[in-house]
């Protein structure tokens, strides 16, 4: 360890100032501090700190999402040997999917933290950590077919015009992997929706699809109520469906989900308050049904979609998401309303997770703004209470 | 006796090297020093010429925007040294002391047959009363206000708090001397708070012509500023005052001699004490007299000495002096040393009350944490987590961002007249993004005061 740290103190008089590669140093420096956590000290205020940091709380993320990568690793081959009707066991389905996703979740990173890097050089200020998420994030709300070039360009502009614009991570307003999602959806329409970007097909020559193939997700076989595709709850559940990378399996997201409350770093709050949203919402299109849509069970929106997924890691984003305790309960059912909303009402779009989500980071701060007003208004009626109120029982 | 007052949130930081509860009595220090920078915000004019000899009660210097505010000195001897800082401002008044101490005499007085003018003459004229500071902008009570209320706040429970029990043992007439001193400066109450089950002594359980309250809960349960929070909050154009336990009683024993006896016990305490206890010292003693061989010396380790407590305490060199207000030396391991994925890999030394680390699941264990400060300042990310360690009725996230922005409307509305740069320590400590909330709450107080003086 002392000869490591030798090394790089060495290395690190070419980064600093009059340095050969002083355009470097933020870029050095984060390298370093990812290997080393400096021995910086305290010097005003409390002389003691948390043990916790960025580095830290991401990285609990991180670990959280790992299950529902594993799982849409597998899917990914699993779906694809379903489509083909070839013979694969678990190991080939996982090492098929491993070959397809790897490669989203480098390019992802790459573009990623190269924007990154370059507005940390340019506003000098150390490199933040929270891309470490987004970039995991970006793969796992996308079809696996995505080109690679358009989760580049996603992934840029998501971290231009979605963060550095507003000043990086801890100032955006809207949440960056859903932001890249977004782009996508709309610039690139037809990579993005219908039903045959979910399953990797790639056809070699000889082979074909099974009969009776569809490729579609569950959300667009109800929407176009064509039932006769639909999956069974168990199926919905576990996640073997068609669907992007990260987001079919409710079980795995349940994983992560608990890594996240149990360690502190997710809010569960918010969690809970779609999952509320979203069955009220539900059971109300019950009571008014007029078509198989508004019939279903509410509990199938949870595990159809990107409901779960979006609910454990999009909504809880704690820098776009509300900021006050009572604002993440309004925030998050909110959230699930809208959801519910666009994916029985609106035709054009059978997924709503995204765009609810997107709408519900826009109105985040006018939530809180209520609630900071609330939160004025019983400071000022409890400070001008006369004295003899204060007298307690 | 009134119901207890339950703080639910909060948080006690489980350290090595708690005071027990053994008083010993040093010998006198080499030099004292009257330190101008524990007085926040005061410009000081000096009042005597370097070598001139002084009594207890002698005035050194005064506040130059409050002239009537003098600054005595705590021992008698000569005045040696004025050590200044960066742009000449003074630092240290350093008095050589001698052996036997002569004081100033001021006169005993019955606070209930005095007049308020003459109480407030004689803690003027002592240097005592400094002591008296107020709520909004915690600094030195202006002899002009009239204070709505006084509060006491009688436990501590900062980090490795001393006991107060036992500063005020032996002590009780003196202390109930000094709350009838306090009860005549204002037409409203004198607070005192104890803690619902700890706080055993008479002083404080039988002590009259004041409001007991009595709290429970974790810290910063102790600090007068969330007491006064439950109690009674403040509002603007209001302001309150407060004094600590050992003030309370130096001001009793003023008007029961007549004298600026400036003796306190101070405690001890942090990892790196071999033997953790009380001394009774004089204030603004140099700290070695009572450090003296019961640090723990390690070659490759530098130690931090805080005047004061981890959370809020100021850092002071190894032969530093201890200050105005602290009654507690913490000394604990600088954190100078870089660690490989120290970020990635949990240690079971460290701390945090996210359960990200192990420390959740051992509740039982102290640590001997440094001065580490784990990473760079980031912005703001993680939200919710401030609010769980200040509990007030305070927005502390919401009410930084209005500092940040210096919104002076807003600070107003969020309620920066109730805070003091201690009661947010403990969200200072917790801060994944590091940022520095006890610096920012005191420019915003600093602010506010500028617009309206």
């Amino acid at each position: 360890m002392k000869a490591l740290h030798d090394l790089l103190m060495n290395v690190k008089s070419r980064f600093e100032k009059g340095g050969r590669f002083e355009k470097f140093y933020r870029t050095f420096e984060a390298f370093e501090t990812f290997l080393f956590v400096g021995g910086n000290v305290t010097n005003r205020g409390s002389h003691i700190r948390d043990a916790i940091d960025m580095k830290r709380t991401m990285f609990h993320v991180v670990i959280a999402l790992v299950p529902v990568l594993l799982f849409g690793m597998w899917n990914v081959g699993y779906q694809h040997y379903l489509a083909t009707g070839l013979d694969a066991d678990f190991i080939d389905q996982f090492v098929f999917g491993l070959i397809k996703v790897l490669p989203l979740v480098i390019v992802s990173y790459v573009s990623g933290l190269a924007i990154e890097f370059l507005f940390a050089t340019i506003r000098d200020h150390e490199v933040n950590e929270g891309f470490l998420v987004t970039g995991l994030l970006i793969p796992l709300v996308i079809p696996v077919t995505t080109p690679l070039w358009m989760v580049a360009v996603a992934t840029v502009f998501a971290v231009i015009i979605g963060k550095e614009v507003f000043g990086g991570t801890g100032m955006n307003i809207l949440n960056p992997a859903l932001l890249a999602r977004a782009f996508l959806f709309f610039a690139y329409p037809a990579h993005l929706s219908g039903d045959d970007v979910w399953i990797y097909t790639g056809l070699s020559e000889g082979q074909q699809l099974i009969d009776g193939f569809s490729g579609a997700t569950p959300l667009a076989a109800i929407a176009a109520g064509e039932m006769q595709n639909f999956p069974s709850v168990m199926e919905m559940f576990l996640g073997t469906i068609p669907g992007s990378v990260g987001e079919t399996s409710t079980l795995a997201v349940l994983a992560g989900a608990l890594i996240l409350v149990a360690t502190g770093t997710g809010s569960l709050r918010i969690m809970l308050s779609v999952v509320a949203g979203g069955l009220i919402t539900g059971l109300l299109f019950n009571l008014f049904a007029v078509n198989a849509y508004m019939e279903i069970p509410p509990y199938y929106h949870l595990i159809m979609g990107g409901f779960a997924f979006g609910a454990v890691y999009m909504a809880t984003d704690p820098v776009t998401a509300a900021q006050t305790g009572t604002g993440k309960y309004i925030y998050g059912f909110l959230i699930g309303v809208v959801t519910i909303l666009i994916r029985v009402v609106n035709p054009a779009y059978p997924e709503g997770m995204m765009l609810a989500i997107l709408f519900m980071n826009v109105f985040a701060p006018l939530i809180d703004h209520y609630v900071v007003q609330a939160n004025i208004k019983r400071r000022m009626r409890r400070v001008q209470q006369p004295e003899a109120e204060f007298v307690r029982k | 006796m009134s119901t207890v007052i339950k703080i639910r949130r909060g948080l006690n930081i489980p350290l090595l090297g708690s005071a027990e509860r053994i008083l010993q009595k040093p010998p006198l220090a080499t030099e004292y020093a009257v330190k101008p920078t524990d007085f926040h915000g005061l410009v000081p004019k000096m009042m005597v010429e370097e070598g001139t000899r002084v009594k207890a009660g002698s005035p050194l210097f005064f506040d130059k925007y409050n002239p009537d505010v003098v600054f005595t000195s705590p021992v008698s001897g000569v005045y040696r040294q004025l050590v200044r800082g960066a742009k000449r401002r003074i630092l240290e008044v350093r008095i050589e002391p001698h052996r036997e101490n002569d004081y100033v005499d001021f006169g005993a007085g019955q606070p209930s047959s005095m007049s308020r003018d003459q109480i407030t003459k004689k803690l003027l004229q002592s240097g005592l009363w400094p002591v008296i500071r107020q709520r909004p902008y915690s600094v030195i009570a202006n002899t002009n206000d009239k204070p709505r209320a006084i509060f006491i706040s009688g436990f501590k429970t900062v980090p490795l708090a001393p006991d107060l029990d036992f500063f005020v043992y032996n002590q009780e007439n003196e202390f109930q001397l000094g709350l009838d001193v306090l009860g005549r400066l204002t037409d409203g109450d004198v607070h005192l708070s104890i803690h619902a089950k700890e706080t055993g002594s008479k002083a404080f359980l039988e002590a009259t012509g004041v409001r007991i309250h009595r709290f429970s809960g974790p810290h910063p349960a102790g600090n007068v500023g969330i007491q006064i929070h439950h109690i009674r909050p403040v509002n603007k154009g209001e302001v309150v005052w407060y004094v600590d336990v050992q003030d309370v009683i130096a001001i009793g024993r003023l008007f029961s001699k007549g004298i600026y006896d400036a003796q306190k016990i101070v405690a001890l305490t942090g990892s790196e004490v071999l033997k953790p206890r009380y001394y009774k010292i004089i204030r603004g003693a140099q700290i070695t007299a009572f450090t003296g061989n019961n640090i723990r010396e390690e070659e490759d380790t530098r130690l931090r000495y805080i005047s004061g407590d981890v959370l809020s305490g100021e850092k002071i060199t190894p032969d530093g002096f201890i200050g105005f207000y602290d009654d507690q030396l913490t000394v604990i391991p600088e954190g100078d040393k870089p660690e490989l994925l120290g970020w990635l890999i949990p240690k079971i030394n460290k701390f945090s009350v996210s359960r990200t680390f192990f420390s959740f699941m051992m509740p039982w264990k102290k640590y001997r944490l440094n001065t580490n400060i784990r990473s760079g300042e980031r912005p703001f990310v993680i939200t919710g987590l401030y609010e769980k360690v200040l509990p007030m009725d305070i927005l502390p996230m919401q009410l930084i961002k209005s500092v940040m922005i210096n919104d002076i409307d807003l600070m107003e509305k969020l309620g920066i007249y109730e805070v003091a740069p201690e009661d947010f320590a403990l969200c200072e400590f917790v801060c994944p993004s590091k940022i520095e909330m006890q610096s920012i709450i005191r420019e915003g107080l600093d602010n506010i005061r500028k617009e309206f003086e």
